[in-house]
């Protein structure tokens, strides 16, 4: 008797537990869809999901689950449930580089021709090449993001155009000629090489093939130049986007490679150097060829284990529409991935440098889409940074060696 | 040998048991029962899977591609340069961490021992280090190294290099073994202090009629008889400090090629490439390494044991 009763309150507290861990059900008709995407601090995030919830008249209401905000740890927290078959994942905020990596897994799901046909149409080269894989659309494009050089008005007339021009520049400027740039060990020096790379005309990894060449030694000796000359941080080697803002902003610095949101942030931060700020294209390696600026942003995802496919599909392509894009841009700074918002003069005037990220952004320079992207960029990162300690001999065929067992997901990196 | 002369007697005995002993044995296992099977479930199972999927092709982004493939993720993880440059960083970290904490711990225990005045507060601000949760410490120490990141160390050091940067190897070390010496040294010392209590206090007067230093008993009396408590709180903290990861992950902000300890790069292998094969297999290599450092102290710790019994 007693163990019986024992052995059934057990049975409820299981059933309770089940009960509490399972979202995305639906409740009277209405599916509850997840969604997944960093802690957007605008709130402009939050105001779409509430639209699109608020226009599917009663079919779909979106909840947002705040990620964190170190696209590292986004991708090990979705992968992670992504790979126990997690079917509370409807819709996730995804980085441009993870779209091969998780539809050669499967964890996102095509999006069928109806819905890309509208994705295509208005859409800026640029973000929809990093939704697509093996030709066919795996993502909506939300937002999307590019460097431009940033520098200071007062201390520099005329920026030179490539980075060797640049180095000299800084060098010979007394005090705060320094170039701020992305030199840590993670992502962020991995999207300057690869931009390096494309800039001088080759690339890293090309249909699933390491594709080492001259690009390559001359990316690695622009790292390498910079990093010793006046021009480097002494702290280069664990700078990332945020301390190269805060050095910029401090006045550390002439000149800056950086996303946009360093703009309004200067604007609080420190309007004296606020007033000074200008801008210029991502610069090239040779004289005459433009340099190619990284791509970043996120595209919507499908999750492939979502119970209501048709419903999150609708409310992805919904939570990218222009009123959505339109916010995010104004308020949280996250440039646009639709053609046509360019255009409008009210978001030109918040957003001054509009054309130019436009243009970097249309023949900017995507990430590899491999689905071993992640050991790619971890092999990638390891061999280029600290940037001073590149052995510029031999460096074709140290990192072509490291990139084959990472495409092979073989050795250790 | 002495187990069979145990076992003789006992059998006969189990056939005669009572009613009565035969419940209360049944009894035993029945309440021994849940926590031994939470035991498997938490740690064997764990175990074991590891074990099994250290000898799988198993990565999270090839499902399909899952096949046995028997010792090769270990030759893998042995013959790679890396493992063995990681388990050196990690190998230095955990000697020169554990003997500084042990110099230290000792000096810091003696204090506790011998305060006559204030004696909860030495004891209570002495484990505010070890009540500090390691993530927290470890953006402490970091903020406080980091020139990038404001820090007011370099400065008052009148440093112009970033000792933090990737290209300072030495000061790396430097920031990485004073978190983990900062943060451990009161555990070490708390243990310490436990083996001091142990000294009788009468031997210590006894030397001292004899004419001996304070120096002279600290190594004849005091070391000797606390030799036990000292291999016990070396073995738990060089077991806890081959497996760093939180504060050398932390301080090298993800990652630093300088400092990386195997832990971090297990981490790297299963959290980042999703190499559940290779992860692993470093996993369980991780695993037989501390079990090899359990096995030396255990041996170590055996005869001090029996020497004493001797006495």
């Amino acid at each position: 008797m007693r163990r019986g009763s024992g052995i059934a309150a057990l049975l409820s507290l299981a059933a309770l537990i089940a009960a509490g861990c399972g979202g995305g059900g639906s409740e009277s008709g209405r599916a509850t869809l997840n969604l997944w995407v960093f802690n957007e601090p605008s709130g402009s995030f939050t105001d779409a999901a509430k639209r699109c919830s608020a226009a599917s008249g009663g079919r779909y209401k979106i909840v947002y689950n705040k990620l964190s905000n170190n696209a590292d740890q986004q991708r090990q927290s979705l992968v992670r449930r992504l790979a126990a078959k997690d079917d509370s994942i409807d819709i996730m905020g995804m980085d441009v580089i993870w779209t091969a990596e998780f539809a050669e897994a499967k964890w996102i799901k095509a999006w069928p021709e109806r819905f890309a046909r509208q994705l295509r149409a208005g859409t800026l080269k640029g973000p929809l090449a990093t939704a697509t894989y093996q030709g066919r659309i795996y993502a909506a494009p939300a937002n999307t993001n590019t460097q431009l050089l940033w520098y200071r008005k007062d201390l520099v007339k005329n920026p030179a155009s490539t980075w060797d021009g640049l180095i000299a520049q800084a060098s010979r400027l007394p005090k705060a000629g320094r170039i701020e740039i992305q030199g840590a060990q993670y992502e962020g020096v991995v999207v300057w090489f690869n931009s390096l790379v494309q800039s001088a005309g080759g690339t890293i990894v090309a249909n699933n093939k390491v594709t080492p060449g001259p690009a390559w030694s001359k990316a690695a000796q622009v790292m390498h130049q910079l990093a010793t000359s006046k021009a480097a941080d002494p702290s280069l080697s664990v700078i990332k986007e945020d301390q190269a803002r805060l050095a910029f902003e401090q006045g550390n610095a002439a000149f800056e490679l950086n996303y946009p949101f360093i703009y309004p942030s200067a604007k609080e931060g420190n309007p004296k150097i606020f007033k000074e700020i200008g801008w210029k294209p991502y610069p090239g390696v040779e004289e005459g060829k433009p340099g190619k600026a990284p791509i970043g942003g996120i595209n919507w995802g499908v999750g492939a284990y979502t119970k209501h496919p048709n419903e999150a599909f609708e409310a992805a392509a919904c939570l990218r529409n222009e009123p959505n894009q339109r916010e995010a841009a104004a308020a949280g700074g996250l440039p646009p991935t639709l053609a046509k918002i360019y255009d409008d003069p009210k978001f030109k005037k918040d957003y001054p440098f509009a054309d130019l990220i436009r243009e970097s952004v249309d023949k900017g320079a995507v990430r590899p889409p491999t689905p071993a992207y992640a050991d790619v960029s971890l092999a990638i990162a390891k061999t280029v940074s600290p940037p001073s300690s590149i052995k510029v001999n031999g460096f074709v065929g140290d990192l072509s060696g490291k990139l084959n067992d990472a495409l092979d997901s073989k050795g250790l990196i | 040998m002495s187990d069979v002369a145990v076992e003789a007697p006992a059998r006969p005995r189990r056939k005669v048991l009572t009613g009565r002993a035969k419940a209360e044995r049944k009894l035993g296992w029945t309440l021994c029962a849940p926590a031994a099977i939470v035991m498997l479930l938490v740690t064997a199972y764990p175990i074991a899977y590891a074990i099994y999927l250290s000898l799988l092709r198993a990565d999270l982004r090839f499902p399909d591609d899952r096949t046995w493939v028997g010792l090769t993720n270990y030759i893998t993880v042995l013959s790679s340069k890396l493992w063995w440059l990681d388990v050196g960083h990690t190998a230095l970290i955990t000697v020169v961490s554990v003997a500084l904490e042990l110099v230290l711990g000792m000096l810091l225990a003696l204090v506790m021992h011998r305060a006559i005045f204030g004696r909860g507060l030495i004891r209570t601000s002495a484990l505010i280090p070890y009540g500090i949760v390691t993530v927290v410490a470890a953006f402490a120490w970091r903020f406080a190294w980091s020139s990038a990141e404001g820090g007011f160390v370099p400065k008052l050091l009148g440093f112009d290099f970033d000792p933090t940067a990737t290209t300072e190897g030495f000061w790396n070390y430097v920031v990485v073994i004073l978190t983990e010496v900062w943060k451990t040294t009161p555990f070490m010392a708390l243990l310490l202090l436990a083996g001091l209590t142990l000294v009788p206090e009468e031997l210590h007067e006894a030397a001292k009629v004899d004419g001996a230093s304070a120096w002279q008993r600290f190594w004849r009396i005091t070391v000797p008889l606390m030799k036990p408590a000292i291999l016990v709180a070396l073995l738990f903290r060089t077991l806890d400090a081959f497996r760093i990861f939180d504060s050398v992950f932390i301080i090298s902000n993800g990652n630093n090629p300088n400092v990386e300890s195997v832990s971090v790069l297990g981490y790297n292998e299963l959290l980042n490439r999703l190499n559940l094969g290779v992860g692993s297999a470093i996993s369980v290599l991780i695993f037989l390494c501390v079990a090899f450092i359990a096995f030396l102290f255990v041996k170590g710790f055996g005869t001090s044991l029996s020497q004493q019994r001797g006495d």
